[in-house]
């Protein structure tokens, strides 16, 4: 979960992640960020993600967008 | 009769298009009579307050009423100029400074944001210029006056020293630029658009004057699409979108997350690209998805207004991994002369700078005779007589087949996501902060990554804050670095190189 929020703290500095839960529905991040992310995520915790992974509702919250990554990871293993 | 106005597209067609959905979005989709009825009002409006051969700022989201806008700005014989909320506050200032408008177009979004600038002038609402009814008597006045050499729009470009470039476009290089466009692309008015870039910048005009031009439609598509694939090609299949002139990087985010496993643009037929270089791994995923469809490759400087040359991809063309698709050949009606240092052709397959020529020049930068001057210079080839050539930066060579090949910048400017970004014009305003003493950017091309690393005692955290209120978002650093020094090279240059590797 660290490494996610480096990432995340590196995008929006002045967000808080633990209580954020409208990352995509108040627009906070955006196509660029998405894209930064989806490379951040591959390369950091060696998974690959793919388009039905890519949906709105997974990249709401670091939970949300934690809770993909186990499930990838649980998926690949 | 020859055509000297962009307008006389939209009119020409009005009487049979005036039902036909023109420009839509989700929330309005706007008949020709509509765009034609809305335009005019504004352009009447416009000229009633005594406005003439001037900028007019419009600062309004992406919508069919913006580009409406755009056209009343032209009918009132003046020119406009777009301006986006994505823009930070710092950024709009330094436009506002070099273009000192006396009225802005604006709307109930954006509003606010325009209140912030501190803007002096005269504050209009779309929705109460635009339904006034016409002045038909004026705008015939107008008319009667416009020259096809006469600017209508400005556009700002990243530019090396920190202040932004006001590109400034006129009738005759639009019209040269869309009539030879449409013919290499086909389109027609069975054409249905979906429109990526936004209107802030001149490759929107891809849309904009073929939709007037043949009673065409474009869908402008919600910029939160572009981060996911699927909704994307669902919203391009409800719409029955067949033809998408796009930045690689929308185009690669959809093939490279397996998008097409799960769902195919089934009405696209004609797929456009350019502003960067289309690795052959994801064009093949795209040209597998989609046997049928014509694949062009599209290059060009905002400075010779859109596009300047294209390469239609032959179905059995074989491209191996890393060799570059080609940039073909120029647009009818306009010579690329690759140059060497000295000013003269390099012989075929020789490396040159990439310089045009032809109508397609735009009029230079607004307020800055010196930069256009550096740049829109005399043709070197020619001693006997005024004739101005715009030198690109880009340099190019000709393939064993005669095509162009674009090879790299000159300089330190990017492409990134479709943005052409100077790298050191965000040194320069990061080394504005307080508390950073000295920065380097670096481009990881591979990755499509732009790094920030510098020297200071300022937190990285702050240092975002600071570079997301002074610079556009597409030039925003994906990461920031905080180095104990930065590393030198023995003659005492930043050593990019090491940089690049950290």
């Amino acid at each position: 979960m660290d490494d996610l929020l480096s990432i995340l703290n590196g995008l929006h500095p002045e967000v808080d992640y633990e209580t954020e839960d409208g990352l995509i529905d108040s627009g906070i991040l955006d196509s660029f960020d998405i894209v930064t992310l989806v490379t951040e995520i591959q390369d950091t915790f060696d998974v690959t993600l793919d388009a039905s992974d890519i949906v709105p509702e997974n990249f709401n919250s670091a939970g949300a967008i934690f809770a993909l990554i186990e499930k990838k990871q649980e998926e690949d293993a | 009769m020859q055509r000297t106005n962009v307008l006389s597209y939209l009119e020409d067609n009005i009487a049979s298009c005036s039902e036909k959905l023109s420009f839509c979005s989700v929330e309005r989709q706007m008949t020709f009579q509509e765009v034609y009825d809305e335009s005019r009002s504004i352009g009447s409006f416009l000229c009633k307050k005594g406005y003439s051969g001037e900028p007019v700022v419009v600062f309004m989201p992406k919508r069919p009423e913006t580009i409406t806008a755009f056209f009343g700005v032209i009918y009132s014989g003046n020119f406009y100029v777009p301006i986006d909320s994505e823009m930070p506050d710092f950024r709009i200032r330094l436009i506002l400074k070099n273009l000192s408008p006396r009225v802005i177009i604006t709307d109930g979004e954006t509003l606010p944001e325009v209140e912030k600038c501190e803007f002096t002038g005269d504050i209009l609402l779309y929705d109460e210029i635009s339904k006034n009814g016409e002045d038909s008597e004026t705008l015939q006045m107008v008319r009667e006056k416009q020259l096809d050499t006469d600017p209508i729009y400005v556009v700002f470009t990243s530019g090396s020293t920190g202040i932004p470039k006001g590109v400034i476009a006129n009738h005759r290089s639009v019209i040269d630029y869309v009539e030879n466009l449409s013919e290499e692309l086909n389109f027609s008015s069975e054409t249905i658009f979906g429109s990526q870039t936004p209107l802030y910048f001149d490759a929107c005009l891809k849309e904009l004057y073929p939709t007037l031009k043949f009673g065409a439609c474009t869908w402008l598509i919600p910029k939160s699409l572009f981060s996911f694939p699927i909704k994307l090609v669902e919203f391009l299949n409800e719409h029955r979108i067949n033809t998408i002139c796009w930045v690689v990087s929308a185009l690669t985010m959809i093939s490279s997350m397996k998008t097409f496993d799960k769902v195919v643009p089934q009405y696209l037929t004609n797929i456009a690209f350019g502003s960067e270089v289309f690795p052959i791994k994801q064009f093949e995923l795209w040209r597998n998805a989609l046997p049928n469809a014509s694949f062009t490759n599209l290059y060009g400087p905002t400075e010779a207004t859109g596009m300047s040359c294209f390469f239609h991809v032959d179905k059995d063309r074989h491209f191996e991994a890393d060799e570059p698709i080609p940039i073909g050949r120029p647009f009818k009606n306009t010579e690329i002369l690759l140059l060497s240092e000295d000013g003269k052709l390099v012989k075929d397959g020789e490396t040159g700078e990439i310089c045009i020529r032809g109508t397609c020049l735009t009029l230079g930068y607004y307020n800055d005779y010196q930069r256009t001057d550096e740049v829109f210079v005399q043709n070197p080839l020619n001693n006997r007589y005024h004739e101005l050539i715009y030198r690109t930066g880009d340099l190019g060579k000709l393939n064993e087949k005669g095509e162009l090949i674009f090879i790299s910048r000159k300089d330190y400017q990017i492409k990134h996501m479709g943005h052409r970004i100077e790298l050191s014009e965000i040194e320069v305003i990061a080394n504005e902060y307080d508390g950073i003493g000295m920065s380097a950017a670096t481009y990881d091309k591979e990755k499509g990554k732009i790094t920030l690393f510098y020297q200071g005692e300022a937190e990285v955290k702050d240092v975002i804050l600071f570079l997301k209120a002074h610079l556009p978002r597409y030039m925003l650093p994906n990461r920031t670095v905080k180095l104990e020094k930065l590393p030198f090279t023995a003659n005492g240059k930043i050593d990019r190189k090491t940089l690049m590797d950290m």
